[in-house]
């Protein structure tokens, strides 16, 4: 990737411009190099897609039925096993 | 999402700290998924994962009598259940130097950009058995100072202030060493998907 000074700020500031903490001014000016670089394009592109598959794949993550059940028993919790409502 | 982050949270203090039984079920049923998420994340198996949480709940019931309040339940919580991975990770990979120093810039690209468009692969295929594989080998690969701050702020939905008060780093170093974390595992995914991408729907 030849990077020109817009590619490098674009990188540099890669995770501020994802997460919106950015000034409006420098937001415009790399979204209109974006429009021109399909490079910066497709780094902001699967950087936002990285982020978003972990999140997606992590809240399907549960602790299993086994390690829950000697949890609670080693909190000496055990008579709620099943019984407690989540908040 | 991972919501329990963002929600209030209504335990009483009070209860808590005399020890109320019951809602000091509410609390262990409310945190043990997040806090079973972030030991895995971070010690890599689920034995170990399973060892932490356990860790995590006997350490935060017996200190509960000492919470003052001045941070969020849930962080003082996942602070607690960061350092129990941390702890494990020693035990069990005790000459490995754990502790990495943010010597590189953030933006130090030791390796060629992948410049590879899979972001509008399918879902499906994206979140395959196969990628789900892919998408855990590589968080794995991340060094631990980079994998606890991405733990923290990206699968944890926690914010860059909350993180840096977990890990006891500054702000800056959590923004630097997110920015690493979230390039390098872009990158990961991106080399895994080369092979897999046509070659005439690459640039």
């Amino acid at each position: 990737m030849n990077q020109s000074k817009e590619c490098r700020t674009l990188l540099h500031e890669l995770s501020n411009l994802i997460d919106g903490t950015i000034s409006p001014e420098l937001c415009a000016e790399l979204e209109a190099h974006m429009k021109e670089c399909s490079n910066c394009r497709i780094v902001v592109n699967t950087t936002k897609k990285t982020i978003e598959l972990y999140h997606q794949d992590e809240s399907l993550v549960e602790m299993p039925a086994g390690s829950r059940e000697k949890l609670w028993k080693r909190l000496e919790l055990g008579e709620y096993i099943g019984k407690v409502e989540k908040r | 999402m991972i919501e329990s982050n963002k929600q209030p949270i209504n335990f009483s203090l009070e209860a808590l700290r005399s020890g109320n039984k019951a809602e000091i079920a509410a609390m262990v049923e409310h945190f043990m998924d997040p806090v079973y998420r972030l030991a895995i994340r971070m010690t890599g198996n689920e034995q170990d994962a399973e060892d932490v949480t356990q860790e995590t709940f006997i350490k935060v019931i017996k200190s509960l009598a000492q919470f003052e309040g001045r941070s969020q339940l849930s962080t003082w919580i996942y602070r607690i259940a960061m350092n129990e991975s941390l702890m494990s990770l020693r035990r069990r990979k005790p000459l490995q130097n754990v502790v990495e120093i943010d010597s590189e810039p953030a933006d130090d690209q030791s390796e060629e950009i992948q410049i590879v468009d899979w972001a509008e692969k399918p879902e499906e295929e994206l979140l395959s058995a196969e990628g789900k594989q892919e998408l855990d080998l590589a968080i794995s690969n991340l060094p631990e100072n980079l994998r606890s701050v991405f733990t923290l702020r990206d699968l944890q939905d926690l914010s860059i202030e909350e993180t840096a008060g977990i890990l006891g780093i500054s702000v800056a170093n959590v923004k630097t060493r997110l920015l690493r974390a979230r390039l390098k595992l872009r990158q990961d995914l991106s080399i895994y998907y080369r092979e897999r991408i046509p070659r005439e729907m690459q640039p």
